[in-house]
């Protein structure tokens, strides 16, 4: 029933009037008054009708939807006015100082439109001159560091500066009215200015007293000085002076004391070429094998307790004395040659010792005063000032705190509860100080347990000085603004002093009343100051020797700096102690040694871990291990193998968890096989196992630092007695080699000393191959180049080369870095490098020396499968021997990558460059397998804006880092070094401008300008006086791989090593 | 007139007493009836297998090669040994109806018709490794020598990557093309036969109008032979310039002369191979035991012994080059392959490719259906492994020891790689249901002289 219903609007529809039907059929029952409506009566006229509005309507909507697919609009706002140095596409350089309390350096900053993006060495440093550390390389990244505080914090609050200023003030106030101890912990104190300032400071408030403590302490050197001297420094070396050197336990070249320094002398002294055939020597008593030792000569391998003893017996074995000793047994004989040897060098010779025990360092200096070192190869007179830390002290402030007796802690640039042994109490001491204040850049370990934070900025963006040694004076500028709310320091300092001078002025102030006065050849103070500034070091080569001490020395009596204090210059008396009491203690220490023995070391990436959350150095591959991205326990590998653990690295090698024990100090860590370290001793690095340094470095590894102990006033760092346990879980490593020998492979050549002055071409003999006369119309042998089945390229303007010598290359890894930040060479993260998918444009290739070759298989009758085998097996401890390789694209002049690519995505340049073309490329990574060099890297992933890949290229400030003249790679294409091919470019345009064409040694590559030791040159071959056409010549001269004919413009110089006779 | 039908030596080609309306009854069942349990079983595998090959393969496109276990030493690993793989099972169809039509050999008629459609299937997932290898598949165009505006940019002809991608588009289009004319007259049969309007329709456009007249049949004959001389050189062309993108490299274990004569003798076995595995599983599910025999299979696995017993030769003289050569590279990449961290690929190889063909020589064995699918199937998986040899153990340990690594394969790897074997199988089911799986009316041309009918009529 209901569906017949129905429903009608009017009585018309339902009668169905005609008049109803005929107005049904119009859209609007009568005529809509629309043209009168809008005004316009001739609309009626118009031609367009409905259907040309829809054609217009239409039209509109689909342009301005095709309009809006456009992509998106990326801002490049011009500069409203220009500033006048800056032009857009021009880097502008700016000589700066760096100092993180544990390296220094003199460094030159590159800028690019306002940002800083490239650190290296500062020519005009005579320190480093010119070379650089990794960690100095790669700080430009940390400016960069999300985990940077971004403005002052009060009780782990945001807060502002005023609030900060008005609590510490106020606090301070009434700490001092009330007698309460203020305490500064700093790093050594090298800058006049802070030194000023704090001086400032105490007068305000009277109870300061300043702590200095050095992460790692050298007071065991200064300590024995004073024995030794009856003064209280640290000496700077003069490796370059030596014929003869011995490492005691001391990684001089990597990192101890002034590495890039120590490196550069030393290479200096290992410099060969046809004139002059002699190199010094170098011999290393260690127990972990450091980068140093793995550049000896001749390497003792003996046990962390025995160091002390090898010092005492060289000494008697050198002076025909009798110190209490112990014999080492295997070890003796190799200790009573090396005396032979050193007794003959005598005024040439230098033995430095890496121990922080005064007894034994007062046992060394005696060395050296026998071997007449002072004054040669040693410089009392110019001391260095970087290490002032007083362990002592600092162990008393922990116990000061612990009682309450502390009102106030100013902590400037270190980090004690992370780097303390005792740094859990040391934050639980903390907790007693009514104000504590960090200066940290980010709430670190230390930070989080201060009530306040007065973040420092970053040195790229800071006024400083620097007072590193006697007569050393380096002025630091900022490169950018701040780029958060962080004050300085020393403006910090100045505040609460009531002083509200900023730090430009004040440095200023300060070295026109200290370091001027010293000066000569100018006209005005101005002068002085912008010729510092600009050199980035105190200007005037003549005032090197003598400066009066600055402001610390005039602070009233009652302020008392208690740093390894600078007296007034004493005779050079030699005392030299008790040495035979020294000796004692160190037999009598010795003597307790037992079970495992530890050593605690830096690792040329992570340091002391002060710059832990920088992805370039994690992923900088430890210059030994070659391991990324963690820290581990070091053990030698045939003892891993009777404790029943994995030796071998590889992507789906589990390396074994053990826990390590030493007293209260316990690390949870997996092993990794270190060939050369001797049985029965284990080595963790420093600087892991953070866990307040920001996303990248949080929860890597595990911390060291307790390991460290506190024994006769100054921090050790190797330890006995320790336990290892057994296997409790699997790990992964990733490592960027996992195979360790060459494999009987001439890859690294080598002579020696003696093989190279009979002949030039020791171990570098000609690769000759036999020919068929018919064909190549060649009698007898000819070389591959000869044997050459292809064209060659004419290279008629430049042709570019590099020469690596092998004998300068000290492995240490400061050139990777330089071409990660020159050329925006992404990091890929740990799980990418396990899979052997690393980015690294170059790399240092680390091999380890086999017992087994061709001649001993032959000899031994061994069989091809069990030579291999036993190839792939680094030597034993003691006979153990290491070379490094850089290995970037070698630039093939027939180059097998050109040949095979289907689009022509790499070619040949007219300057013999082998060029890649990143957009052309479509990533068949046919070119990467046919290079015998393996230096192609592939884009298995879009690295950059990729969360996966949460580094510097992920974040908005990261990426500031980039260098705008490369460009950053999309996912799917090839990569590889390219010379530096901006900066061929550049220079190429910088010679235009003068109508000249570029001098030698006016382009320099990344690598070649972060190198310590100059063991990489660059140049024209064409140019006929070039360095690298020199280098051509030299008879130790070879290309890698010859044999396979593919030309390359990168070559090698023999790696010469000076062993004595019976070592040979 | 005697024939040969009355001959003892040879034994018939076609079994039981067929007529020729009897073979097309035959061949057309499986495209008129309906489809049976076990096929909707086997397509519903293929396909879904397909779809997840499909799925890694979009994954792969979408977050980038990484996914993959390659990395900065092994640039190439399943990828290309899957596409050398498919690239040499593709080998059997042409020289099944190539080179053996020039030899005339008769027996070729049964098999001809599916090994050729094997190979269009088995290249088409061949191509896909090539292109889908590709950092930046959206490139891929860029390998053909178009003309473009990025600035007059051409392609490298000094590549044998290029020369790849001509070898396997010429040797596609070819086969297709052979594969299509012989079936031109079949599509007219099931046409003829066809009741449905609509399908008699497609057939129709799929016979290209064909009328069986003299004259198209003579023009098919000419045809027919032009594409066999034609398809033959490509049978050895392609794979020779397949072997040329290790051969022509500087990698050892890549850079070898003999690569070859050795990858396509490697070619005809694996394809040989893949044809029996198939054959054998046809001949049951579509009831062609009369026309797929003993005796085809038995021919077949004479020339897998011979092939085999080729690549054997080859396998030996590498070892023995790489010794003689006195070049350390050489004989660590092979003593390497033998006993490295690899050894279980080369003796796999060894295993399936130079032994298990070797029991062939036992006429019981030759003789059997069921051993002959299972050596194939060893030998299909040796083939595999030749491949995986050649590529990743030679890569994997090169010149300088810094770079030694492994390759791990991931799931993507695995996914893709079981992904094209869904292809091809989901491409061959629909094949056997839709198109005549034996080459009908060449197969009646020797019903006369090869079957095991008496009553031949007309004498």
């Amino acid at each position: 029933m209901s569906n017949s219903k129905k429903y009608w609007k009017g009585i018309e529809e339902l009668q169905e009037t005609p008049e109803f039907v005929k107005l049904q059929q119009n859209e609007f029952a009568e005529e809509l008054p629309v043209d009168k409506f809008l005004g316009d009566e001739s609309i009626v006229d118009t031609s367009t009708n409905r259907r040309d509005f829809l054609k217009f309507l239409g039209f509109s909507v689909t342009a301005a939807s095709l309009a809006a697919c456009e992509t998106p609009v990326r801002k490049a706002i011009p500069y409203l006015n220009k500033p006048e140095e800056i032009t857009p596409g021009v880097a502008n350089y700016y000589a700066s100082t760096y100092w993180d309390g544990n390296d220094f350096a003199g460094v030159l900053v590159k800028t690019r439109e306002g940002r800083p993006i490239k650190v290296d060495g500062n020519e005009l440093c005579s320190i480093t001159k010119g070379g650089s550390h990794a960690r100095v390389q790669a700080s430009v990244l940390s400016l960069y560091d999300s985990a940077r505080i971004k403005g002052a914090m009060m009780n782990g609050k945001e807060s502002d500066w005023k609030a900060v200023d008005a609590e510490v003030s106020s606090k301070l106030a009434s700490i001092a009215a009330a007698g309460g101890a203020v305490r500064i912990l700093t790093s050594s104190l090298i800058s006049p200015s802070m030194k000023s300032a704090i001086a400032e400071f105490s007068v305000k408030y009277p109870t300061t007293q300043v702590i200095t403590y050095d992460t790692i302490s050298y007071k065991g050197i200064a300590d024995a000085n004073l024995a030794s001297f009856g003064k209280s420094f640290i000496p700077t070396y003069n490796f370059d002076k030596a014929d003869f050197i011995v490492g005691i336990g001391c990684d001089f070249l990597a990192n101890w004391l002034s590495p890039v320094e120590h490196a550069r002398q030393y290479a200096a002294t290992r410099k060969l070429n046809k004139d002059e055939k002699k190199m010094s020597r170098h011999v290393q008593i260690e127990s972990l094998l450091t980068v140093t030792g793995s550049n000896a000569d001749k390497r003792i391998a003996v046990k962390p307790s025995q160091l002390g003893l090898s010092v005492v017996n060289l000494y008697n074995k050198l002076t025909g004395s009798s110190l209490p000793s112990k014999s080492l047994d295997t070890k003796d004989a190799a200790i009573a040659e090396l005396a032979k040897e050193l007794n003959a060098a005598k005024g040439k010779a230098l033995v430095v010792c890496g121990s922080n025990d005064a007894n034994i360092q007062q046992v060394v200096n005696a060395i050296n005063t026998h071997l007449g070192a002072y004054g040669s190869t040693i410089n009392k007179d110019v001391e260095d000032y970087t290490r002032q830390g007083n362990d002592a002290a600092v162990n008393a402030l922990v116990a000061e705190m612990a009682a309450g007796k502390v009102g106030a802690l100013l902590i400037h640039n270190v980090n004690p509860v992370y780097t303390l042994p005792n740094g859990a109490a040391f934050k639980d001491a903390l907790s007693k100080v009514s104000l504590s204040v960090s200066f940290a850049d980010r709430v670190d370990e230390t930070a989080a347990a201060c009530k306040i934070v007065a973040p420092d900025h970053h040195y790229l963006e800071s006024w400083t000085d620097a007072n590193p040694r006697k007569g050393h004076y380096a002025l630091g500028q900022p490169t950018i603004n701040p780029l958060f709310g962080t004050r300085q320091v020393l403006e910090s300092l100045l505040t609460w002093a009531g002083n509200t001078t900023n730090a430009h002025d004040y440095i200023s102030k300060v070295w026109e009343t200290t370091v001027y006065p010293s000066s000569t050849g100018f006209l005005s103070f101005n002068d002085f100051w912008f010729r510092s500034l600009h050199d980035g070091v105190m200007a005037s080569a003549a005032a090197a020797s003598v400066v009066a001490e600055p402001v610390v020395s005039a602070l009233p009596e009652s302020i008392k700096i208690t740093t390894t204090a600078i007296p007034a210059p004493v005779a050079a008396t030699v005392i030299n102690g008790d040495i035979s009491g020294a000796a004692s203690a160190i037999v009598a220490k010795a003597g307790k040694a037992s079970g495992i023995e530890l050593v605690v070391y830096q690792k040329t990436g992570a340091g002391v871990g002060n710059q832990a959350n920088n992805p370039w150095l994690q992923e900088l591959p430890d210059p030994i291990t070659k391991v990324t991205w963690d820290n581990y326990v070091l053990m030698n590998p045939e003892e891993m193998k009777e404790k029943g653990f994995n030796t071998l690295m590889g992507q789906e090698q589990m390396a074994d968890v053990v826990e390590v024990k030493s007293g209260s100090a316990t690390a949870t860590l997996p092993v990794v096989a270190q060939p050369g370290l001797p049985k029965g001793v284990v080595a963790i690095a420093l600087g892991y196992g953070r866990t307040a340094a920001g996303k990248t470095a949080n929860g890597i590894g595990a911390n060291a630092f307790p390991f460290v102990s506190f024994t006769e006033g100054t921090y050790n760092y190797i330890a006995s007695g320790v336990t290892v346990s057994e296997s409790k879980d699997k790990y992964q490593i990733a490592a960027t080699q996992t195979h360790h020998t060459m494999m009987g492979r001439e890859i690294v050549k080598e002579a020696t000393l003696a093989e190279y002055k009979k002949d030039s071409k020791a171990g570098n003999e000609d690769l000759l191959y036999a020919t068929n006369l018919t064909t190549t119309k060649i009698e007898g042998k000819a070389t591959a180049k000869e044997l050459d089945l292809w064209g060659s390229f004419e290279n008629k303007n430049h042709f570019w080369n590099m020469a690596i010598d092998l004998n300068s290359c000290i492995g240490c890894g400061s050139c990777v870095i330089s071409c990660t930040a020159e050329n925006n060479v992404p990091v890929v993260g740990k799980d990418e490098v396990r899979r052997s998918r690393e980015m690294h444009w170059m790399r240092i290739d680390r091999y380890y020396s086999s017992d087994m070759n061709e001649e001993v298989a032959e000899k031994e009758g061994v069989g091809a499968i069990d030579k291999f085998l036993k190839m792939e097996v680094p030597s034993s401890a003691d006979t153990i021997e290491v070379v490094f390789q850089p290995v970037m694209c070698q630039h093939c002049n027939h180059a097998p990558c050109e040949t095979v690519c289907p689009v022509l995505a790499t070619t040949h340049s007219l300057e013999g460059l082998n060029q890649m073309t990143y957009n052309r490329c479509i990533g068949t990574r046919y070119c990467a397998n046919n290079c015998p060099y393996k230096v192609r890297r592939f884009n298995w992933f879009r690295y950059n804006e990729n969360v996966e890949f949460d580094f510097n290229m992920y974040d908005d400030l990261g990426k500031m880092v980039l260098n705008p003249d490369v460009t950053v790679r999309s996912r799917g294409v090839m990569e590889k070094c390219s010379m530096c091919v901006q900066r061929i470019q550049a220079g190429k345009l910088e010679a235009k401008k003068n109508s000249s064409r570029p001098k030698d040694g006016s382009i320099k590559t990344a690598c070649q300008q972060a190198c310590p030791t100059n063991a990489i040159t660059f140049g024209d071959f064409n140019d006929q006086q070039s360095e690298v056409r020199k280098a051509w010549n030299n008879e130790r001269k070879y290309q890698l791989l010859e044999e396979v004919g593919t030309q390359p413009s990168v070559f090698y110089l023999t790696k010469i090593r000076n062993k004595s006779a019976n070592e040979a | 007139m005697e024939h040969h039908s009355t001959a003892t030596v040879r034994q018939p080609l076609i079994l039981g007493e067929k007529t020729y309306h009897q073979i097309s009854e035959d061949i057309s069942r499986p495209i008129e009836g309906k489809a049976n349990k076990l096929f909707k079983v086997v397509f519903t595998i293929s396909a879904l297998l397909a779809l997840w090959g499909v799925g890694c393969f979009a994954y792969t496109i979408g977050t980038g090669i990484g996914v993959w276990g390659l990395n900065k030493t092994v640039g190439w690993a399943w990828d290309i040994t899957n596409f050398v793989w498919w690239v040499g099972i593709g080998h059997a169809g042409t020289l099944i109806s190539a080179i053996l039509l020039l030899f005339r050999q008769r027996w070729r008629m049964s098999i001809n018709r599916s090994a050729e459609a094997m190979t269009i299937f088995a290249v088409i997932c061949a191509a896909l490794f090539p292109v889908m290898h590709m950092g930046r598949v959206w490139c891929a165009y860029w390998v053909l020598p178009l003309p473009n505006q990025f600035g007059s940019l051409w392609v490298n002809f000094n590549s044998p990557l290029l020369w790849d991608v001509f070898a396997i588009s010429t040797y596609f289009s070819v086969s297709l093309v052979f594969w299509y004319t012989g079936l031109i007259p079949d599509f007219a049969t099931i046409r003829d036969r066809q009741m449905k309007p609509r399908m008699r329709k497609i057939y129709n456009i799929l016979s290209f109008g064909w009328s069986g007249s003299a004259k198209q049949w003579s023009r098919f004959e000419e045809v027919s032979l032009v594409l066999a001389g034609l398809s033959t050189p490509l049978v050895l062309s392609v794979h020779t310039i397949v072997s040329m993108d290790f051969a022509t490299s500087v990698i050892p274990g890549w850079h070898t002369t003999i690569f070859p004569p050795y990858f396509v003798a490697g070619a005809i076995f694996s394809g040989f191979a893949m044809v029996l595995t198939l054959l054998i599983i046809m001949r049951k599910v579509l009831h062609l035991e009369d026309y797929i025999t003993i005796q085809h299979v038995e021919l077949m696995n004479k020339i897998i012994i011979l092939t085999g017993s080729i690549v054997g030769v080859a396998y030996l003289t590498e070892l023995f080059t790489s010794w003689y050569s006195g070049v350390e590279y050489e004989q660590y990449a092979f003593l390497n392959r033998a006993t490295g961290p690899y050894w279980w690929s080369y003796w796999s190889m060894m295993t399936c490719n130079v032994i298990t063909p070797q029991l062939f020589w036992f006429k019981k064995i030759r003789k059997s259906f069921i051993a002959t699918f299972i050596i194939s199937i060893f030998v299909n998986i040796g083939m595999w492994f030749e491949r995986f040899v050649i590529i990743v153990t030679s890569l994997h340990r090169d010149y300088l020891p810094s770079s030694w690594t492994m390759f791990h394969p991931t799931f993507v790897d695995i996914g893709i790689f079981i992904g094209t074997i869904g292809i091809f199988f989901t491409l061959f089911l629909i094949f056997s249901r839709t198109f005549p799986v034996i080459a009908l009316s060449e197969l009646k041309t020797i019903m006369k002289t090869t079957s095991e009918n008496p009553k031949q009529p007309h004498h």
